[in-house]
């Protein structure tokens, strides 16, 4: 009963803020000095025998629902948006919620290959590194985790690029397919997707493993540190009793919220580094519409990030009540 | 004397430990014992130099450098460019004889009779006759008048503003290919060499050949020798030549020959001042140049100038706003710090990164001015980066204010501004340090990522972002490892080392820590 009125009331404030961030970012988009929609219409004015720019704004903004005010207009959209009508997207065409469709799930199949990688690498070193606190095996592991941390996405990417993709020639330099795709069988043509993949995936694996094998080492450490370890220790548990019986599953409680918490994020697609292999996930397809200034498409991928976040702390907080006996809700 | 030293031992033993000595204790204080652990700590150290190192680089470095930011650079490029054409003459040019009509057609049924070798040809009810006047050169005419000439060797004047005129084209082309020396007309004597120089006593008037030599642009004039030498050239295949120009000056030629249109193309190869792009790293410049023919590793020293100095001031701002407002919410609790926290968590919820990406791309429609738009990306880093910090401060004020000593302050009767300025706020601070040491890495990292999409710092302004924005281009990626690399490096060492550094002092801040 308390876990149940703690989740709704937490969603009802999740709505509360989604409402404000959703205003605030639909203030932001159009009070921006330019748009897709000037863009449109200066290309329309330039053509000979055309009307003027003036006319062209005029007759676009009406078409496009761009004038009413902003106010009026936020609730115009808010109304819609509630109702699953998300509009055409201005660049793409097609209504965004269809492009969505087209997209997220590659990127949701690249984030969640990259997460199992990330944890299968992370979860392991951390512990090693915060059994041996201090060694030159902690050293090592903590190092190349900040490394990992530090690594530009898109300088890590193009080494990948200039190794794999210049001098062995393993894979191509963009694209999620090939050249000759169209020609492949099924089969081939899923391999030669997996194919191209290979490469934006390490560059996630490398880029976001290091976060993660820090915080299982901190909290390892912590762990051991504990009372109830020394007591196990003192009782004379063996030393592998006491790492994985008793301190690993205690780890688990904030690496099961943290994983938990970013399972959301699946589905935000990788940005940076769809755009940087050209991958036409959701990340990159985004990106093209909001460097194009495609209201529709980028209001929508920014209230679905809002929304994510918000899940991701919501599923987090539950987890943890859930997974941890010693926290009650109150 | 065992005894004695031993004495003397236990007396400087004594001494050490005396009562009235205040060595007597290794007392130090709390920020002495943060140093002592953070110097311990060798990969720590090992960080901190490496941005030492950095901001010497970026900040002592633009000084020593004999480049600016902007220079440029420039090579001489030896570039061949067409300069004239010619062509071995194959087919019948006219030449109309003065006051008559020689068409077309007329001149097309003169090959037909040339073929056939006839003497004449009927064309419209008139006979035109046609007479070999020498090799390769026919004259047609009809009832004994002579309407126009047909040649293959070509008779050019050597002064332009002369004009030929149809006598002396006639008389000459009949001289030259009949192998005679001299020939006259319109009451002047011509002498012809062999070689089919013409002229008038010992002035030179102009030559005939089968070559046509002209020259591809307009305001160049071809001399004499050149297209003697140059039609010597053609008339034995070869591909270059040397000629000495009326001022002295050699130039090479090169000759190309196309038997699609039997036509050969001189070019002259001529020095250009060319931007000195993407040269290799040499003893001028170290690093190689760019893209815009600028010194790489200037380049390099001011982009970390303004990657750092964009990293502090973006921190700084969103400290500041972090500190306020955390601050606040901590200390006074209620309903302020209701709303505060509610405020936070709507922009913890705003997407950053695709924010930035949308106002820069509209900055780039604009056309923002780079300096301006350097400052727009430090204030929108900077407000879009306060959450966390003002989540952090309010955390720690938070548990701190239930402490003793708070209540401690506050039984002692000392001022609200006091309690938090001198008790609070530096209890917060190693935190604070922390967080913005590592913050400064990745702020460092995102504007790296907006200038290398393009989005942030624009030239002519360089930062480690847009120098590598170049291996965009493919043929860089692949061929000149100087232009990212180092830049990549640098980025790099940078971010691990402002990373290392914070975790370096969280664990010298930690009391709890043994070393």
């Amino acid at each position: 009963m308390n876990t149940l009125k703690f989740v709704v009331k937490r969603l009802l404030i999740s709505v509360v803020i989604l409402f404000f961030v959703a205003l605030i970012i639909y203030i932001l988009m159009r009070s921006l000095p330019t748009s897709y929609v000037e863009t449109i219409a200066r290309q329309k004015s330039m053509q000979p025998g055309s009307k003027s720019f003036e006319e062209w704004m005029e007759q676009l903004n009406a078409a496009y629902g761009m004038d009413m005010g902003i106010i009026s207009g936020f609730f115009h959209w808010l109304g819609n948006a509630v109702r699953g009508h998300f509009g055409d997207s201005w660049f793409y065409t097609v209504p965004v919620t269809q492009k969505f469709h087209d997209t997220v799930w590659l990127s949701f199949v690249m984030g969640a290959i990259s997460m199992v990688f990330e944890i299968a690498i992370a979860i392991p070193l951390g512990i090693i590194a915060a059994r041996k606190q201090y060694s030159k095996t902690d050293y090592t592991i903590s190092v190349i985790a900040l490394a990992g941390i530090s690594l530009p996405t898109f300088f890590f990417a193009s080494l990948l690029k200039l190794l794999f993709s210049v001098h062995l020639g393993w894979f191509d330099l963009f694209g999620l397919v090939g050249r000759d795709y169209e020609q492949l069988s099924a089969i081939g043509k899923f391999f030669d997707k997996a194919h191209h993949l290979v490469l934006p995936i390490v560059t996630l694996v490398v880029i976001s493993v290091g976060s993660l094998m820090r915080y299982t080492r901190t909290n390892m450490l912590e762990v051991l540190n504990a009372d109830y370890i020394r007591t196990a220790r003192a009782k004379g548990l063996s030393e592998r009793k006491v790492i994985y019986r008793h301190a690993f599953r205690n780890t688990l409680i904030p690496l099961v919220t943290i994983i938990g918490g970013s399972l959301p994020g699946l589905f935000s697609g990788a940005l940076i580094t769809e755009t940087l292999y050209s991958i036409p996930g959701i990340g990159y397809t985004s990106y093209n519409a909001m460097v194009a200034g495609d209201i529709p498409f980028s209001m929508f991928y920014l209230t679905f990030l809002a929304i994510l976040t918000l899940l991701g702390n919501l599923i987090s907080d539950i987890l943890y009540a859930v997974v941890d006996p010693r926290v009650r809700i109150s | 004397m065992s005894e004695e030293k031993r004495n003397d031992a236990v007396e400087k033993k004594n001494e050490e430990y005396s009562l009235n000595d205040d060595r007597r204790v290794k007392v130090l204080s709390p920020g002495a014992m943060v140093a002592k652990r953070f110097f311990r700590n060798r990969i720590a150290m090992v960080g901190l130099f490496v941005l030492i190192a950095m901001f010497l680089f970026s900040f002592v470095g633009g000084l020593i450098s004999p480049y600016g930011e902007d220079q440029l650079f420039y090579r001489t490029d030896i570039l061949k460019k067409e300069y004239a054409s010619a062509i071995q003459n194959t087919e019948f040019r006219y030449s109309v004889a003065e006051g008559q009509n020689f068409p077309s057609i007329i001149q097309a049924k003169f090959i037909l009779a040339q073929r056939q070798k006839d003497a004449s040809f009927e064309y419209d009810g008139k006979t035109y006759t046609v007479t070999e006047e020498g090799k390769d050169f026919y004259s047609i005419s009809i009832g004994g008048t002579v309407i126009g000439i047909a040649y293959k060797d070509v008779f050019s004047v050597s002064d332009q503003a002369q004009k030929l005129s149809f006598n002396t084209a006639f008389a000459g082309l009949k001289a030259f290919s009949n192998g005679e020396s001299a020939f006259s007309a319109d009451g002047i004597d011509y002498t012809l060499a062999s070689d089919g120089l013409v002229s008038v006593g010992d002035k030179e008037f102009g030559y005939i050949s089968r070559f046509v030599v002209q020259p591809l642009m307009s305001d160049i004039f071809l001399t004499r020798e050149f297209k003697d030498k140059a039609i010597e050239v053609m008339s034995r295949n070869g591909d270059r030549m040397m000629f000495t120009d009326r001022s002295g000056k050699e130039h090479e030629y090169f000759f190309n020959f196309d038997p699609k249109t039997n036509k050969w193309t001189i070019r002259e190869e001529t020095e250009s001042r060319v931007y000195d792009t993407y040269s290799a790293p040499s003893k001028k410049h170290w690093l190689g140049t760019d893209r815009n023919g600028m010194d790489m590793l200037t380049r390099l020293m001011y982009g970390g100038r303004v990657s750092l100095m964009i990293g502090f001031i973006v921190e700084i701002i969103s400290t500041v706003i972090g500190i306020i407002l955390g601050g606040i919410s901590g200390y006074f609790g209620g309903w302020v710090d209701n709303l505060i926290m509610r405020i936070v968590d709507i922009f913890y919820c705003i997407p950053s990164m695709p924010i930035i990406i949308i106002i820069g791309a509209s900055m780039d429609a604009i056309g923002v001015p780079p300096k301006i738009r350097m400052i727009y990306l430090m204030l929108i880093l900077g407000i879009l980066g306060w959450p966390g910090l003002a989540r952090l401060v309010r955390g720690q004020i938070l548990s701190l204010r239930e402490q003793e000593f708070m209540t401690a302050t506050e039984a002692c009767g000392i001022s609200v501004n006091r309690r938090i300025f001198r008790h609070l706020i530096p209890n917060v601070i190693p935190q604070l340090i922390v967080s913005c040491t590592m913050g400064l890495g990745n702020t460092i990292i995102t504007e790296a990522t907006l200038s290398f999409l393009g989005l942030g710092v624009k030239f002519p302004f360089a930062s480690w972002g847009n120098i590598i924005n170049d291996v965009n281009n493919t043929f860089v990626l692949t061929n000149y490892w100087f232009i990212w690399i180092p830049a990549g490096t640098l980025l790099l060492l940078t971010v691990l080392a402002f990373n290392i550094l914070g975790d370096g002092l969280r664990d010298a801040f930690d009391p709890k820590m043994k070393r």
